[in-house]
């Protein structure tokens, strides 16, 4: 049994809100690790949703991409809504 | 000892032992996930125990804690039936338990939510809920274990055909007083047979596994008759409360 799959495990914590990592776990199939996770991320009732994805099926980004990824985002303030002045007299913006 | 006392006690005793057998399996589950899953089981058992220990000691008014009812009560006096006091340190033997006693505790407290006895309603109106996923759980498995390889199903058979030698006990209506049914505090154990059978007969279909044709067990748990492995248990779960009466940490 040692060779059970790892699984991701994302629970929403209440209605509204969007589902975050909450940690990983091993399970033999997808109906067993959506109870384990239930056992394991949602004793304190820390959740109302739970999604489990086998960890092998996430495409990651790596820290060797990550000057390309995401450091041309760093000098380019024009992408914030802050950069733009709000013309007088516009509304309900 | 009083009708309604005794009863109490067989509803908690059968919790109280089970939740103590599944506490064997912290540390030694097949894997890290399935030891929490089964402490959690443990623990929703002991919760329905506790609460139903202390109304017991209520009902008899002799003031008996929970604690003196766990801990101090010999062999004799513990009403749980023998499906959930013997050794069960085979995972298949587990999940063959978990099956028909979590079926049967399903059936039970499904009618006792309108027990006359408010606490005991009480109980079994939030044990309901955690008794549906202790019989998930089983099911899971044994789908997996039954419908699995030939070893998996093999082993599955037999742990079933050991644990249903136990069934017929939780149906046993005979030592059960009939003002209790009267006067609404029970159910009768023996109307949970059909109910109980209908969630586990489709669940054996699924996982191949046949109904063993065996003969019931002698049985005898409800008048204080146990197992050989009860007492090594009781030895186990008693010990320190008796080697240092009043301790508390």
């Amino acid at each position: 049994m040692n060779d059970w799959p790892l699984w991701e495990v994302f629970v929403r914590s209440r209605r509204g809100l969007s589902h975050v990592h909450a940690g990983s776990l091993h399970a033999p199939d997808a109906e067993l690790a959506l109870r384990n996770a239930r056992d394991l991320y949602t004793r304190r009732q820390e959740g109302v949703s739970i999604w489990v994805v086998r960890s092998a099926e996430i495409e990651a980004s790596t820290p060797d991409e990550r000057d390309s990824f995401f450091d041309p985002a760093a000098d380019k303030i024009y992408r914030h809504p802050t950069f733009y002045d709000v013309p007088e007299g516009v509304q309900h913006l | 000892m009083s009708a309604h006392f005794e009863y109490v006690l067989a509803l908690a005793d059968d919790a109280l032992v089970s939740a103590q057998r599944m506490g064997w399996w912290i540390s030694r589950a097949p894997q890290l996930e399935e030891d929490v899953a089964l402490a959690n089981i443990g623990l929703d058992q002991l919760g329905q125990a506790r609460t139903l220990l202390a109304h017991a000691g209520a009902v008899e008014g002799a003031g008996r804690s929970e604690d003196d009812l766990a801990y101090l009560r010999d062999e004799r006096d513990f009403r749980n039936v023998h499906l959930v006091e013997r050794d069960q340190s085979d995972f298949g033997v587990a999940m063959a338990r978990l099956l028909l006693f979590s079926s049967y505790q399903a059936e039970l407290y499904a009618a006792l939510r309108t027990s006359s006895d408010l606490t005991v309603a009480g109980v079994a109106g939030k044990a309901v809920k955690e008794v549906a996923y202790h019989l998930d759980h089983a099911r899971q498995w044994v789908l997996r274990l039954g419908d699995g390889t030939e070893e998996s199903h093999r082993r599955m058979q037999a742990a079933l055909d050991a644990e249903w030698r136990h069934l017929d006990e939780l149906f046993d209506s005979s030592w059960l007083a009939v003002e209790l049914l009267d006067e609404g505090v029970a159910v009768d154990p023996a109307s949970l047979r059909e109910p109980a059978l209908s969630r586990i007969l489709p669940v054996l279909r699924q996982a191949t596994l046949h109904v063993p044709e065996v003969l019931p067990a002698v049985g005898g748990g409800r008048r204080g008759l146990h197992t050989e492995q009860f007492g090594y248990l009781l030895a186990e779960m008693q010990h320190l409360a008796r080697s240092h009466p009043g301790a508390t940490w």
